[in-house]
């Protein structure tokens, strides 16, 4: 079912915040919010769920460590032992510094990798914007309600009601 | 959910601006044609770069005898060279991540300037290493890669490798966060101009848009990165000290290196990172968002770091003293007091004696004072690598392998030759990427102030 989709553009990062929060507690649909920088409390206005990046994060760092403490184990010890000043095969000390080094590169090339997959960002993907402006100074929110559905034509008014200068109509699902 | 700002704080740009203006004003700068001042910094530094080539090509066709290299001092200028790129490089991760998890957020107004710069320090330092091997085409060798040796594997154990390691996480890792940095503004500068550039931006910004949910998730890795790059960047230093301090030479085999290694890098640091400010200010004219206020905290941070250095160097001899070792007594002794004296006490001067002129508030907001300053303390943690390095290395246990050290003129070109290569990259990135982070600093315009905009 194709829904009834609008847009309202706003001026302020703190007009957005609240009609988030008008819009969501109306019983609305939120599609997205834009906007050219992080507006604090946003996500929660927007009630989006915390993000799990920061697990993957964990998990590629802890890999990263497991993965450099057996390889500098297995290529010193195991795979060809080789008499460096009559150190021990296994001088696990002296492998603490390149475990911990391969920690932190896995852990932020994967996080930065998940990122990029999970938002779909990518070179050569054409940006989809709501509106001309909001990388520059303009804001916009999104919002969908079903086309028989309660309160699509107040939408407009309570969007200006919360400092909106522009609301615009989009059928289809051109943005969702 | 509004976030609570203190009524006691000071606004952190000097006038008012709407968000468009920010984009304006910090895109200005790259659409038109650069100032005067532009062309004279890189007509000046391409000409030292050009030199520092030539005389690296001449080192390696040549040898590496022609850098004057004493046999007792062969890690004289190119590692002196290589600890004070590294070090220059931590004030940026300083200021990008650790001021980002304390939540200052008057950092960004510096912190795309201090992250280029690490990037920037992070190259030329890693040339030294590689012009030293003398055959810098094999200088993938000492990367554990499976090879038709047997395979042969490299010494886990050695310090240098840990280096190595440490060194290329660092400019990964750097890199890596400075373009997480740069992709919302890439996408500002996309939707700004028009044709070939407009293509390029458009590429670098993978389809960014200012999606609430893509910022939830970008705030969430460009947290965990800060939080990543914090301790990268402590043990890349303590790595690097690691050089010094697990060899048995007097002066270098002390457990203090790493602090000591550390807080010296990031005062070389904060003092480079002071010195570019004032030139992109002035050369970029961003005067109303690198505020003197800016300048004044970074003089507090130096002032700071300073303490901690002075004490380093304090600590220093009352432990060879203390320690009763003739040859560590005989090290510092000769540092301060031996042939190269002057080298020692133009490092205590400039590291210890400088920043105390930061203590007057007068003397903060008269920027070209502060300038001049900074460049002190650049000079001044050059020679403190410079002493530990040569002074430790000319007179060490056997008197027979005594010698002096004096650079030669290739030695001397190819340091002048790195500065050439940071300030041309540097002011490219000055001409050609956004200095001032845009989307964050639009965040924090009406900080202390109504929401105007």
């Amino acid at each position: 079912m194709s829904a009834r989709i609008q847009t309202g553009i706003f001026e302020r990062d703190g007009d957005l915040l609240r009609a988030t929060t008008a819009v969501r507690e109306a019983g609305y649909r939120i599609v997205d919010a834009y906007t050219p920088f992080a507006v604090h409390g946003l996500d929660r206005a927007m009630g989006l769920r915390p993000s799990r990046l920061t697990w993957v994060c964990f998990w590629c760092g802890l890999f990263g460590l497991a993965f450099m403490t057996w390889f500098q184990y297995w290529s010193s010890a195991s795979d060809w032992p080789i008499n460096v000043g009559g150190k021990p095969w296994n001088s696990w000390p002296a492998f603490v510094p390149v475990a911990f080094e391969g920690t932190i590169l896995l852990g932020g090339l994967g996080v930065v990798a998940a990122l990029f997959v999970r938002c779909g960002l990518r070179p050569g993907r054409k940006a989809k914007m709501p509106a001309p402006r909001v990388t520059d100074d303009r804001f916009a929110l999104v919002v969908e309600c079903s086309r028989e559905g309660r309160g699509a034509d107040e939408l407009p008014a309570l969007l200006r009601s919360h400092g909106a200068i522009e609301v615009t109509e989009d059928l289809g699902e051109t943005l969702a | 959910m509004f976030e609570a700002v203190s009524e006691l704080r000071a606004p952190l740009t000097d006038q008012p601006v709407s968000y468009g203006k920010v984009t304006d004003d910090i895109a200005r700068p790259m659409e038109g044609k650069p100032t005067r001042l532009w062309y004279i910094g890189f007509g000046v530094s391409l000409f030292f770069l050009l030199l520092g080539t030539i005389a690296v090509t001449y080192t390696v066709l040549t040898g590496i005898g022609t850098w004057g290299l004493n046999r007792t001092v062969g890690w004289a200028f190119d590692i002196t060279n290589f600890v004070f790129w590294v070090g220059i490089g931590h004030a940026g991760t300083l200021i990008s991540a650790v001021l980002f998890l304390f939540r200052q957020r008057w950092r960004t107004a510096v912190n795309r300037s201090a992250e280029a710069m690490t990037i920037f320090a992070v190259l030329c330092a890693a040339t030294f290493p590689l012009i030293h091997m003398g055959r810098p085409w094999l200088a993938f060798w000492p990367l554990p890669y499976p090879n038709t040796r047997g395979s042969l594997w490299i010494n886990w154990r050695s310090p240098l490798f840990w280096d190595v390691v440490a060194i290329s996480t660092y400019f990964i890792i750097s890199a890596t966060f400075w373009y997480i940095g740069l992709i919302p503004d890439f996408a500002t500068l996309r939707d700004r101009v028009k044709g070939l550039r407009k293509k390029i931006f458009g590429f670098l910004s993978l389809g960014w848009n200012g999606s609430a949910r893509t910022w939830q998730r970008y705030e969430v890795v460009y947290l965990l990165l800060a939080g990543l790059a914090t301790p990268l960047v402590f043990s890349v230093h303590t790595i690097v000290s690691f050089d010094f301090a697990t060899s048995v030479i007097p002066g270098w085999h002390t457990t203090i290196f790493p602090p000591y290694f550390v807080a010296g890098a990031i005062f070389s640091g904060l003092s480079m990172v002071l010195t570019l400010m004032l030139v992109a200010r002035r050369v970029m004219r961003l005067e109303n968002y690198i505020t003197k206020n800016h300048v004044g905290a970074m003089c507090k941070l130096i002032i700071a770091m300073g303490g901690i250095v002075g004490l380093a160097y304090a600590t220093e001899f009352f432990i060879a003293w203390y320690s009763g070792n003739d040859y560590e007594r005989f090290v510092f002794m000769n540092r301060a007091l031996g042939p190269f004296a002057w080298a020692y006490w133009i490092m205590v001067s400039c590291n210890v004696i400088v920043p105390q002129f930061f203590w007057s508030k007068r003397l903060r907001a008269n920027l070209g004072v502060v300038f001049g300053l900074s460049l002190l303390i650049n000079v001044g943690m050059w020679f403190e690598r410079f002493v530990i390095i040569v002074t430790s290395l000319h007179r060490d246990y056997l008197p027979s392998s005594w010698t002096t050290y004096k650079p030669t003129l290739i030695e001397v070109v190819t340091l002048l030759g790195s500065f050439g290569l940071f300030f041309t990259l540097f002011l490219l990135f000055c001409r050609f990427l956004p200095v001032i982070a845009i989307g964050e600093v639009k965040g924090v315009v009406n900080h202390a102030r109504e929401n105007e905009a």
